[in-house]
């Protein structure tokens, strides 16, 4: 089990090195996919198979379909960058530095006496079989019952942004000289 | 820095790795598409963070099986609201010996997930827009033509 969590990291790790070093930006999406997949395999070993699901359907399906439409809408290139490339890795070391630095304090990965496993009282796992009549996947049980708000308010958010994209595309037909003017 | 500190904490490190590249994406490229792929790894980053917090050591997904729920129900079939145990009563405690991982981080990420392809999508179709308009999607050219215009 450890070995495959070792190898899925490594591959992760190489996959998102590769998407930054690469020009091709067909290629590049490609790897992006390659990459989420490679994470919902990370998450199932860690014990969530919805997000897992969820994952590799929205990350490395949706996603990567939407960003090979726009490429063929805008063209495949990355056109070479004349910046260099110092300041941007001076930035990310000492960003990541300070982070991996924050880390030294955090509870330790798996540990159950974790504060995250505390609080709030973890009972609500067992109560879910009561209150939900026997459904046995408490993450449904949360998401669309305990939490049903967030559900809610999550869905507004999809219909906001589903009907910000059809007027940001939409074609106005009826003043063709809109289009000509700068 | 002991060897216990680097297996408790490995899986933050490989968190902020990732998280760093997604970072170094968005502020060295000036290709609009490319900043939207380094922000769509930084962002599953982010979803790791957070499942790696839900797991516990010898844990299973949280999803009880029929014939713990049965012996559940039977054993408790009227006080079953009654069965909340004290302030830190742990996961690993209950259902019958088996440990369930933290179903709170999924659902949180379930949510994100979600959002997250939302506001993709609206980039993209941004960018989309900006090259009917400007005709490139290279953010200095855009620049250079906003000062020239």
């Amino acid at each position: 089990m450890n070995l495959i969590a070792f190898a899925i990291l490594a591959l992760l790790a190489a996959t998102a090195v590769t998407v930054a070093r690469m020009r091709d930006l067909w290629a590049a999406i490609m790897f992006t996919g390659i990459y989420s997949f490679l994470s919902a395999s990370w998450m199932l070993i860690l014990d969530a198979p919805d997000v897992a699901f969820t994952e590799a359907a929205v990350g490395a399906g949706i996603a990567t379909v939407l960003m090979l439409s726009t490429l063929a809408l805008t063209g495949k290139e990355e056109r070479a960058t004349t910046r260099s490339p110092l300041i941007p890795l001076l930035v990310v070391t000492v960003t990541g530095g300070a982070l991996i630095y924050g880390t030294l304090d955090m509870p330790h990965f798996g540990d159950p006496s974790d504060p995250i496993h505390l609080y709030p009282n973890p009972s609500f796992v067992e109560k879910s079989q009561e209150d939900m009549h026997g459904l046995p996947n408490v993450v449904t049980a949360i998401l669309a019952s305990y939490r049903g708000y967030d559900t809610l308010g999550e869905t507004t958010v999809v219909l906001t942004a589903g009907i910000a994209v059809i007027l940001i595309l939409r074609r106005d037909e009826s003043h063709p000289e809109q289009q000509e003017s700068p | 820095m002991s060897i216990e500190q680097v297996v408790g904490l490995y899986n933050y490190w490989i968190v902020v790795f990732l998280m760093m590249t997604g970072f170094y994406i968005v502020i060295a490229r000036t290709n609009l598409i490319k900043s939207i792929i380094g922000l769509n790894i930084f962002q599953t980053s982010v979803f790791l963070l957070y499942i790696t917090m839900g797991r516990i050591n010898g844990g299973t997904a949280p999803i009880i099986p029929a014939v713990v729920a049965d012996a559940h129900a039977h054993a408790h079939p009227a006080d079953a609201h009654a069965t909340d145990g004290p302030a830190g009563h742990s996961l690993h405690e209950t259902a019958d010996e088996l440990i369930y991982s933290n179903p709170l981080p999924s659902v949180l990420m379930l949510t994100a997930i979600v959002v997250g392809i939302a506001t993709t999508a609206l980039a993209l179709a941004l960018i989309v827009r900006i090259r009917e308009e400007y005709g490139t999607v290279e953010e200095d050219e855009i620049l250079e033509l906003d000062r020239y215009s």
